[in-house]
């Protein structure tokens, strides 16, 4: 890490930069990468659905090259409290009836929060591999999951408890991209692994002169996330 | 129901024009209270670094948005189908609390013409019965470029505008003009407060490819400060970072131009005006004979208890779709029935219509976090010598070009063909996230007959009253406009040869899905004719003396140029009229 990353610019509303020095950054970063993963409780995924999404985490995003696999990322992690937050319980998603089928144009028509349509998505899916394939969800082979995705995403697969296949896919898609690219302070993107892989810098920009120094050039720092610089240490 | 003592103004709302009618009266001495829904907002608690850079917070899950467990709309394409709640955000992304959408706004500040305000007579003028205009609802507005350009002046100073005037004094010709500013601009007293942003490489390589093709691209004029600014009012601003965190977001340098830290502040200042937070409003109340506006009732959030605020002016300004929303709710006028024709409240309902295209180059670095300014180009807008025959559609086009979404969830441009999990998409992410850039065409929309908004039959909101609903869809006319962009938007793109690139298309049919801008216009639209409009060229309601509408549901068509320079603008207008003129004679000003 160069050390103006370590050091940001904030200008003041007057003008005046205010140079704010993070002495946690460099540290932090450090100790995560060392350290013995700590063991973390999911509490709202059911075991079925925690070996469910764990087998899709690495699937989709497997190890390689790029960043290591969807479980060493959290995307699991987040999945969990992502589905037991507000959001997953449905806070701000009108849900009053009378509930009806719309055209394509009118969005969504669900009775249902995020939590409650992976639930119902989940349960159907992992009986409809079981009669597609004739295997368990986890037995099946990467070349079976890839169909079976697809069928999902096409809205080809019919599935029990009259859950549209393809709104079910768009949510565990949209999940499995904030479990990899939202800030790690939601438990996935694990040491900004899936920030490094894109050269994203993170929360601390200040490129009122990178636009001009990096332009058409290559830009790579530590990225920096939200506990980076303001994170919750338990010290005084 | 608690009854408050009256006050001399109630402003319903407090978002852009919430907040400089607020701000202009009570420092002309009117007793004010500003009645906002949302709760608070300052820049050092609520959009502070590092806790504002949070793309799942802010950008996926819209929490500085409209909460739709409270309200929402119902949406159809056509008056045939049945229309049903927006259940989640998508298509447009009205703000909720001190600020309104005027906090996560993206800042583009272009200047809507005579072009717009003499749409029908400019239209016959010059092709005379020969353009279409079968079914649209093509009105003058009753207003002028000139009336209006003092108050765009003072919105561009008072938000930090930041770009290249062409036509400051004189009319001069195209091409001769500094670099960067729009040929095709209407002349103005004053250049902008401060230079223009830097546009990145995106702009340059738009920039030579537009020119080449022997168009004007220029840079677009953006709220966003930058350099150190003080305002005319005295408030300063912070030097845009080019952060990337920029719409849908609010700024913590406050480089941005928004009500939370300019109007706002300001009109709290004097002791005369009062900010009452988590205020729900449900009503515009009227004396017995319907002659006169006499306050408004609203649901204290917090407690659930309801209020009545008498006031002698009363003014709507919550945002375009509250505004329809609570004049219908209030009785005031007649609703719009598109079967007869009749009635004007809900009429003229238009939504901005758009294509676009992506372009993946192998050998360029955009860095798309480094968020530069936009390159715009009105060849097809602005452009009086564009010849709308040939397409046989009134409006036009203006392109915006820039790098794509530089934030990681968002961005999801991928070239045809790309995976879509795996390691092959994870190399195909990886490698194009900081190689794409993106030109959109944004469209007018013109009104007509079918597009209108009304209340929904079945569908209420957390109060028990009934929803707006919004029945719309994209006419042959934006067929057309969007057609002809997409063909200069794909000969552009051509011309920048880059690697792997999609192709733009018309606009088919409306969607909720997907957002798509926050532009939507008209429902009590402004004219010279109280039985085609709703509000004189001021924003006072023909049919009310007393009540004023802000926003831009006085808007007859929806233009190509974004709303909120007009909107603060009238704001500003609407705000002289009250405390010049009409504090004086209490009747109608036209
Ligand atoms: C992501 C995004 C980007 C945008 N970018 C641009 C851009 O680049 N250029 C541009 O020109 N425009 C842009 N806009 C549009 C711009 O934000 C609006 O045009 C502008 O804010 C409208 O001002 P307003 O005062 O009419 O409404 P708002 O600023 O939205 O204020 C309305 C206020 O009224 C309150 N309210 C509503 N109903 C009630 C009620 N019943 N009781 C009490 N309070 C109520 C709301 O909570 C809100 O605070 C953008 C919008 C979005 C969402």
């Amino acid at each position: 890490m160069s050390v103006d990353r370590r050091t940001f610019i904030k200008a003041a509303p007057a003008g005046i930069a205010v140079l704010i020095t993070s002495s946690a950054v460099a540290p932090a970063a450090a100790d995560e990468q060392q350290g013995a993963p700590q063991a973390l409780a999911y509490t709202y995924l059911r075991p079925s659905e925690g070996a469910f999404v764990e087998r899709l985490a690495d699937h989709m995003v497997p190890a390689d090259a790029l960043s290591p696999s969807g479980n060493e990322l959290g995307i699991p992690v987040y999945i969990d409290r992502a589905l037991s937050s507000g959001w997953g319980k449905g806070e701000r998603v009108y849900l009053q009836g009378p509930f009806l089928e719309g055209t394509p144009n009118q969005g969504y028509q669900l009775a249902l929060t995020p939590a409650r349509l992976f639930r119902l998505g989940t349960e159907a899916t992992l009986q409809y591999a079981q009669q597609t394939y004739g295997k368990r969800f986890n037995q099946l082979a990467p070349e079976d999951l890839d169909d079976l995705l697809h069928r999902l995403k096409d809205g080809r697969a019919e599935l029990t408890s009259d859950v549209p296949s393809g709104e079910y896919f768009n949510l565990l898609y949209a999940l499995v991209r904030e479990g990899l690219f939202a800030d790690p302070a939601y438990g996935g993107n694990r040491n900004k692994a899936g920030w490094r892989m894109l050269d994203f810098p993170g929360v601390i920009e200040s490129n009122k002169r990178n636009i001009a120094r990096y332009r058409n050039r290559p830009y790579r720092v530590e990225p920096i996330s939200i506990a980076d610089v303001s994170g919750w240490t338990g010290q005084p | 129901m608690r009854t408050h003592k009256e006050v001399d103004v109630v402003i319903i709302g407090m978002g852009w024009t919430g907040g400089i009618i607020a701000k202009e009266l009570a420092q002309a001495g009117l007793h004010v209270v500003g009645l906002e829904r949302g709760g608070s907002h300052t820049t050092q608690e609520d959009f502070a670094v590092p806790w504002i850079r949070d793309e799942l917070r802010y950008s996926v899950r819209n929490e500085l948005m409209q909460d739709l467990t409270r309200t929402t709309v119902t949406v159809r394409n056509n008056v045939n189908e049945r229309a049903l709640p927006m259940r989640k955000l998508g298509s447009f992304l009205p703000g909720e609390g001190v600020g309104g959408s005027g906090i996560h706004w993206g800042g583009l500040s272009l200047r809507w013409t005579d072009q717009e305000f003499k749409l029908k007579s400019m239209t016959e003028q010059r092709y005379g019965k020969a353009q279409p205009s079968d079914g649209l609802l093509i009105q003058d507005w009753g207003i002028s470029y000139d009336e209006l350009e003092p108050y765009y002046e003072k919105f561009e100073y008072m938000a930090g505008v930041s770009g290249v005037a062409h036509n400051v004094g004189q009319r001069r010709a195209v091409g001769a003009g500094p670099a960067g500013g729009n040929p095709f601009e209407a002349a103005r007293r004053r250049g902008y407060p401060l230079p223009a942003l830097d546009t990145g490489l995106a702009g340059e390589l738009f920039n030579a490819a537009a020119s080449s093709l022997g168009y004007h691209p220029y840079v677009t004029p953006m709220a966003r400060a930058s350099q150190a600014y003080v305002n005319p009012d005295g408030v300063a601003f912070g030097e845009c970072q080019y952060c990337g965190f920029c719409g849908g977001y609010g700024c913590e340098v406050n480089a941005k131009g928004s009500p939370h830290h300019t109007m706002i502040p300001l009109a709290q200042r004097e002791a005369n005006f009062e900010l009452r937070t988590h205020a729900w409003v449900s009503k515009i109340t009227q004396d017995a004979g319907s002659k006169r506006a006499t306050g408004v009732e609203y649901t204290n959030l917090a407690s659930g208890q309801t209020h009545f605020q008498p006031a002698a002016v009363v003014v709507l300004a919550s945002y375009a779709l509250g505004n329809v929303h609570l004049m219908l709710l209030s009785g005031i006028d007649t609703p719009y029935d598109p079967v007869s024709g009749n009635g004007v409240v809900g009429r003229n309902y238009a939504y901005q219509a758009g294509t676009g295209v992506a372009l993946f180059f192998e050998n360029q670095l955009f860095n798309p976090y480094m968020n530069g300014g936009l390159t715009s180009l009105d060849d097809f807008n602005a452009n009086a010598d564009f010849d709308r025959s040939q397409i046989g559609a009134i409006g036009g086009s203006v392109l915006y070009a820039g790098a794509s979404q530089g934030l990681p969830i968002g961005a999801r441009a991928l070239p045809q063909g790309s995976s879509l999990w795996g390691s092959a998409w994870k190399q195909q992410t990886t490698q194009w996230f900081p190689r794409t850039m993106t030109i959109a065409a944004h469209s007018s929309t013109m009104a007509n007959r079918w597009n209108y908004l009304d209340l929904d039959p079945t569908y209420r909101d957390a109060l028990g009253q009934p929803l707006l609903r919004m029945t719309f869809d994209y006419s042959e006319n934006e067929r057309k406009l969007t057609r002809h962009s997409a063909g200069i938007l794909n000969q552009i793109a051509a011309q920048l040869n880059p690697t792997h690139r999609t192709q733009a298309k018309a606009a088919q049919s409306w969607s909720v899905e997907h957002y798509q801008s926050t532009h939507n216009t008209g429902g009590t639209i402004m004219g010279a004719d109280p039985h085609t409009s709703v509000v004189n060229k001021y924003g006072q309601a023909w049919a009310l003396d007393n009540l004023f509408i802000a926003g831009a549901s006085v808007f007859p068509h929806d233009a190509a140029y974004p709303p909120t320079l007009l909107v603060s603008s009238l704001a500003y207008h609407t705000a002289d009229a009250i405390k010049l003129r009409y504090a004086r004679h209490q009747r109608g000003l036209v």
